[in-house]
């Protein structure tokens, strides 16, 4: 088949992946209702920490959050990426495409695609959520565009990562047991507080955690001027989770068509 | 040129040996039915036939392209319909063909009108904006059997497609593989009920713990096994003194369940007042008899040492005679 072809394919899947998402409550759920609760029940309770020393200088909590809040909606959204892809393994779907003469990568990338467009719809829901409630976007349209290509690209990096997880244990079960991982893994970064205020050995973890360059390249647009030292970091710790999930990926494919 | 080669396919899981040396031969535009039990080695065999796993030993090509070399090639010239049905239930059932198409390569236009066409030669134009989840086991079938022909291919592979379903939908299904089969196409059907093996197949292959036990028309294959046989349930008396007054009338075949003797007459009809006499000198009260021509029941039987499970109607060849 030609590249346009296979594009069709990816795009294809991509749809189908969405709209799996969109009719699945329990797909949805994770992605946007409970960040947003979140963030409701963080700002509203915890707004005064801006005032803390050392906080870094923003106009409001909302505004702080609103990175962390994007941070934990794509995470769970590559989650429940990983956990579509491993109920389609069980119930057989996944033959229909392994039995298609389309390269085994389009099945993983229509995927990611599915996810980063998920990824899209969260930091667009967001930022819609911010700006509905006050915060601003201190670099104005193009910070906000940097935020939203960040979150979407991210989203289909940790997308990677459940595939390849969904791949090699065939199994939706083994999938949503890392939810509460990807949680701890989100705390243990600087999503939600600033590294200078966490005390150790969070405050080491948060500092390493390929995440919290992640979330600080979005935040860093949306809080300050466009800082192109931490969005080089971002974009690095991108590359890094996708190259790893495609490798991941591409091995639980190989080991998958060998074991049947 | 034929339309499938397979010689000696092996497929091993660890220690497991599942298919052992396969050899089988199908040509362009046949019916082939691969009978066998569950776990026989069936679905396995079709697994690297389609591609979706890899053998351990032994060749096969398919449309004449080697299944583990030329796989791109292999799923370009086949269709697949596997063992339930593997459909989305979120989807609605012209997305799926839809998107089938799109997997296929043909462009989008054309892709929508295969689709169009094929939901109403399966009869579902109108639940095809419905999703898959609320469709029948029968719809579901004839979805999965228009989407693996939305590309219409050289050779297609059909799973245990009626496994589950009610008689109709099961005929309706056995007419759309004829007509396909009429069209030129050339099917791989695997089954483990014999009726559909024998009413479909142009050739079958039986195969039982991972090897070919017996292959040739159903016709020829019934013929080698020669006497009908009579088969009867007792209303009183010990199985065993009945088994014992048969023996000297014909040779035993293995039992169905325990309740049923089976006893092989070399003149048919006109053997059964001796097993009848036979039975009521030893005391024994019959239930019900009745005189079955050779089927492929035997042919397993007689290659494998014991039954496939039977559907619930039984083919035509019977002639029942009640006691």
């Amino acid at each position: 088949m030609s590249l346009a072809a296979n594009l069709r394919v990816v795009r294809a899947l991509g749809l189908r992946s969405v709209r799996q998402t969109f009719r699945r409550p329990q797909l949805m759920a994770p992605i946007l209702v409970f960040p947003t609760l979140l963030l409701a029940i963080q700002t509203g309770g915890a707004g005064s920490a801006v005032e803390l020393p050392g906080f870094p200088p923003v106009q409001s909590f909302l505004q702080f959050m609103l990175a962390g809040a994007m941070m934990q909606s794509l995470m769970l959204a590559g989650n429940s990426g990983g956990i579509a892809l491993a109920v389609d393994i069980e119930m057989g779907f996944t033959d229909r495409l392994f039995a298609a003469p389309i390269p085994r990568y389009a099945i993983v990338l229509g995927r990611l695609a599915g996810t980063a467009a998920l990824g899209l719809f969260a930091a667009l829901w967001f930022l819609a959520i911010g700006l509905t409630f006050g915060a601003e976007i201190h670099s104005g349209v193009p910070g906000a565009l940097i935020a939203i290509v960040l979150v979407t690209a991210t989203a289909m990096a940790v997308g990677g990562l459940g595939a390849a997880i969904a791949l090699r244990s065939g199994s939706a079960s083994v999938v949503q047991g890392l939810f509460p991982l990807v949680l701890v893994v989100l705390f243990l970064s600087t999503a939600f507080f600033p590294e200078n205020l966490m005390i150790e050995p969070a405050k080491t973890i948060a500092a390493y955690n390929p995440l919290s360059f992640i979330v600080e390249g979005i935040r860093n647009p949306i809080i300050a001027e466009v800082d192109a030292t931490d969005l080089l970091y971002a974009v690095l710790a991108i590359a890094g989770i996708v190259l790893l999930g495609l490798a991941l990926s591409a091995s639980a494919l190989r080991h998958r068509l060998r074991a049947g | 040129m034929p339309a499938i080669v397979v010689e000696g396919l092996e497929r091993a899981f660890d220690e497991v040996l599942a298919v052992q040396g396969v050899d089988l031969k199908v040509d362009e535009g046949e019916i082939y039915g691969f009978l066998g039990p569950n776990g026989a080695g069936k679905t396995t065999t079709v697994r690297m036939l389609t591609t979706l796993l890899l053998p351990t030993g032994g060749r096969a090509s398919v449309a004449g392209h080697d299944v583990a070399r030329e796989g791109r090639q292999v799923r370009a010239s086949i269709g697949v319909a596997l063992q339930e049905a593997a459909l989305d239930p979120l989807m609605t059932g012209r997305e799926l063909i839809r998107l089938q198409a799109t997997l296929q390569g043909l462009p989008s236009a054309e892709g929508r009108r295969r689709a169009d066409g094929l939901l109403e030669r399966v009869g579902l134009t109108e639940a095809a904006d419905r999703r898959v989840g609320g469709y029948s086991g029968g719809m579901q079938r004839r979805l999965d059997l228009a989407a693996a022909l939305v590309h219409e291919p050289r050779v297609l592979f059909l799973d245990e497609p009626t496994t589950g379903l009610d008689p109709v939908s099961r005929k309706t299904i056995w007419e759309e593989v004829r007509a396909l089969n009429d069209e030129g196409t050339t099917v791989f059907l695997t089954t483990q009920y014999l009726e559909e093996a024998d009413q479909l197949a142009d050739n079958v292959g039986i195969i039982d713990n991972g090897r070919i036990v017996a292959e040739g028309t159903p016709k020829s294959l019934k013929a080698e096994m020669g006497n009908p046989h009579v088969q009867l349930t007792l209303e009183e008396g010990s199985i065993a003194v009945a088994e014992e007054a048969c023996a000297k009338i014909g040779k035993l075949l293995p039992p169905v369940d325990g309740k049923t003797i089976m006893v092989e007459v070399a003149n048919g009809a006109a053997d059964i007042p001796r097993v009848v006499r036979a039975l009521d000198d030893a005391g024994i009260e019959v239930g019900s008899l009745e005189l079955v021509q050779p089927t492929l029941d035997d042919v397993f039987v007689a290659k494998t040492g014991y039954h496939l499970p039977q559907e619930d109607e039984e083919g035509s060849e019977r002639e029942a005679v009640e006691a």
